[in-house]
């Protein structure tokens, strides 16, 4: 089974992000580490390769910097990785971050795309269904588990409110995982002195067939106001009767 | 220090690794007075973590030195010293010989197996009457036949409880002084050992340290360590490598806990104030970062002369010394700094005051460590 894995490279959410002051954008630093929500993708993907004697290809749209987020996923036991890093892609929204991202899916050849449910810095969680669109294959989200089925079929179990529904199809497919769909496996010393020697393409737009059109741009950036005191109710009995009437007040109830 | 980006990436990895596989159970291990090394060596083996700097062949990885280095300072930032210990055991201070000087039938049997993790091995040298002075060991090893009877007992021994064999140093001649003496490998199944105490200490609480004897006890010659006669020069280079174990882990250990201790300082007000609003504070603070990085930076001047090939006893020696004072008083500041709270169980201070006082006792005190450096720098008559 070919596989593809979208990750994300991210900077380190450990460290204070800083915004270029012009175009208001992340600065996005040489070292970037692996988004952590990826990882479960990543797992999930080399579990199947390794049932399928399949592969893993990483595709990602980010600046390359030094690549050690995608070593990262390479150094777990991923076989190749493709980055699209084009300067004009700086600011793209999801669409064209979509579009990209299935180009160079597309490009490979696939049997399964896996991406993760949203990214831990972007967040806004509908990339991987546009890319299923632009692939034109079935998207299954939410998967907290994910099997394949006796006829070669995707098989998963899908996140709900209330506990879960099994989803499946045939492939080619896209599955979005949620984290904790599996232990992400940590890379092995062998698996850290391999990554750097396995194969990294390094695209533009035009190698996924894409022209970058801006349709986003960020006029300006207020700092969030800083959270003022909260008012403190004393229990003299009635208390609660106090807080029912400050909750209908900001009519939550 | 030239790392790598392969090193760096390990880092990551082994400190995720102690911060998710160690970290949350050191509590449970220090109250129970153990720890499960061969469930945590196996996991570690699994990951490629032991046997670094050894030959593939025997289970090792074929690593520089600057990974064992790395690993080193990792765990010396784990939330105890107990961990970071056994493992220095197992992997710089009882197998270096073996992998060096030990028959490929023999590491076959006892190296392979250690770092697969699959076996726990500990370093027997020290005895009741015998600690500074190594040559004044007694414990004794006669031939009979194709085996060594062993009699005599060793102290204070790491890993003791569960080790499955040791690098035992024993007299096997009745040569006096440093001559006559032999490295064996002793299965911890032998007829007529015995662990006869596990002992109870100030701290490094989740390290079973014990006592053994060994009365009669048998193990083939062929479990003799690389020269016959030749264990006490064998174990002072070994002791060279364990030193810089100890030396690597002990920078990070106090580089976390100065900034554990700002981290403190910042949020407690005393006087109306945060008390890192202190010039002396902070100065105090600053300072012993400071030493902390000159050690630090030594350290690894240490680890490029080693992979160079040179003799590093200087180096070490030197090391060990610094590590051990510094270590005391870091860890004395950090608690008097935080105050009655620095004094309480339940603030990481108390349990890294006990174990960083060991520092300056293990694997050779400070006093016999400046045995040696008067004698390797001329300031002896
Ligand atoms: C030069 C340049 C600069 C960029 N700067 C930023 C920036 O400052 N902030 C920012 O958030 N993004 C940046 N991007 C990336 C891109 O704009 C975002 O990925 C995109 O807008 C979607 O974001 P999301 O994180 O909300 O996706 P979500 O829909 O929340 O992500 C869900 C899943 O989709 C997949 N996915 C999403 N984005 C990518 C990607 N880029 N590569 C591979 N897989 C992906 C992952 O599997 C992820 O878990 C930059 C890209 C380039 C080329
Ligand atoms: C927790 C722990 C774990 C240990 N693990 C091991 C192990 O795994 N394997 C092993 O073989 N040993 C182990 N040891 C033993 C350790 O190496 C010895 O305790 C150490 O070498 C000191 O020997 P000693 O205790 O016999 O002290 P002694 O030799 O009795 O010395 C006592 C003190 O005298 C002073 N002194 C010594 N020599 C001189 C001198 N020349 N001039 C002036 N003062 C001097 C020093 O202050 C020294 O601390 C361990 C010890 C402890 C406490």
């Amino acid at each position: 089974m070919r596989i593809a894995v979208c990750v994300k490279q991210i900077p380190d959410p450990a460290t204070p992000y800083e915004l270029d002051p012009d175009s208001h954008y992340v600065v996005r630093p040489n070292d970037q580490v692996l988004d952590d929500t990826d990882r479960y993708g990543v797992e999930v993907a080399l579990q199947l390769a390794e049932a399928t004697e399949g592969s893993v290809t990483l595709v990602s749209m980010s600046p390359s910097g030094n690549l050690q987020g995608i070593r990262q996923a390479l150094a777990m036991g991923a076989d190749k990785a493709v980055i699209v890093d084009d300067e004009s892609l700086r600011g793209s929204d999801s669409l064209t971050t979509a579009k990209v991202l299935a180009g160079a899916i597309q490009r490979e050849g696939f049997d399964l795309v896996i991406a993760g449910t949203e990214s831990t810095d972007g967040y806004t969680g509908v990339v991987p269904q546009q890319v299923a669109e632009l692939l034109d294959v079935p998207s299954l989200s939410f998967a907290k588990k994910v099997e394949l089925a006796e006829d070669g079929a995707v098989r998963i179990e899908r996140q709900t409110a209330a506990g879960y529904d099994v989803v499946q199809s045939a492939v080619p497919v896209l599955v979005t995982v949620t984290s904790g769909v599996v232990e992400p496996r940590y890379p092995t010393f062998k698996g850290i002195m391999q990554a750097k020697s396995k194969p990294v393409d390094t695209l533009g737009c035009g190698d996924v067939g894409v022209s970058p059109t801006t349709t986003q741009t960020i006029q300006a950036v207020e700092p969030v106001p800083a959270r003022e005191a909260g008012e403190i109710v004393e229990d003299d009995g009635e208390g609660y009767a106090k807080i029912v009437a400050m909750l209908e007040q900001v009519k939550v109830i | 220090m030239p790392f790598t980006e392969e090193h760096e990436h390990f880092r990551r990895v082994v400190r995720e690794f102690v911060d998710k596989e160690i970290n949350p159970h050191v509590d449970a291990w220090e109250a129970a007075g153990m720890m499960p090394l061969h469930d945590i060596f196996r996991s570690m083996a699994e990951l490629g973590m032991l046997g670094l700097e050894y030959d593939p062949e025997y289970g090792g990885q074929g690593a520089d030195h600057l990974f064992t280095v790395v690993l080193a300072e990792e765990f010396g930032r784990a939330d105890h010293g107990a961990l970071g210990m056994a493992l220095g055991v197992q992997v710089d201070m009882a197998t270096p010989s073996l992998h060096q000087f030990g028959t490929p039938e023999l590491k076959a049997e006892y190296l392979t197996p250690a770092m697969r993790g699959d076996m726990v091995a500990a370093i027997a040298v020290t005895e009741p009457d015998a600690g500074s002075d190594v040559a004044a060991i007694r414990t004794r090893a006669e031939r009979d036949g194709d085996e060594w009877v062993i009699n005599g007992s060793k102290m204070y021994i790491t890993n003791a409880v569960q080790a499955d064999w040791l690098c035992l140093l024993a007299r096997t001649s009745d040569e006096p002084g440093y001559g006559g003496m032999s490295q064996i490998v002793v299965p911890t199944d032998a007829p007529g050992f015995e662990v006869s105490q596990k002992l109870e200490k100030l701290g490094m609480h989740a390290s079973d340290t014990g006592l053994l004897t060994f009365t009669d006890c048998r193990v083939p010659l062929t479990n003799t360590i690389g020269h016959e006669g030749a264990g006490f020069q064998q174990q002072m280079a070994q002791f060279v490598v364990e030193r810089m174990w100890a030396n690597y882990s002990q920078v990070t250990g106090m580089e976390r806990a100065l900034r554990r201790t700002a981290d403190y300082l910042r949020q407690r007000v005393v006087f109306g104030k945060p008390l890192l609003k202190n010039h002396y504070v902070q100065y105090k603070l600053a300072e012993l970062a400071a030493e902390v990085d000159l050690l630090k930076h030594y350290n690894y001047a240490c680890a490029e002369a080693y992979m160079a090939g040179q003799d590093t006893t200087r180096f070490a020696t030197i090391a060990k010394i610094k590590a051990g004072r510094l270590g005391r008083e870091v860890a004395d500041w950090c608690l008097q700094f935080h105050g009655g709270i620095g004094y309480m169980e339940e603030t990481w201070t108390t349990r890294y005051f006990r174990d960083t006082r060991l520092v300056s006792i293990g694997g050779g005190s400070d006093e016999t460590m400046l045995q040696v450096l008067a004698r390797l720098d001329g300031y002896f008559a």
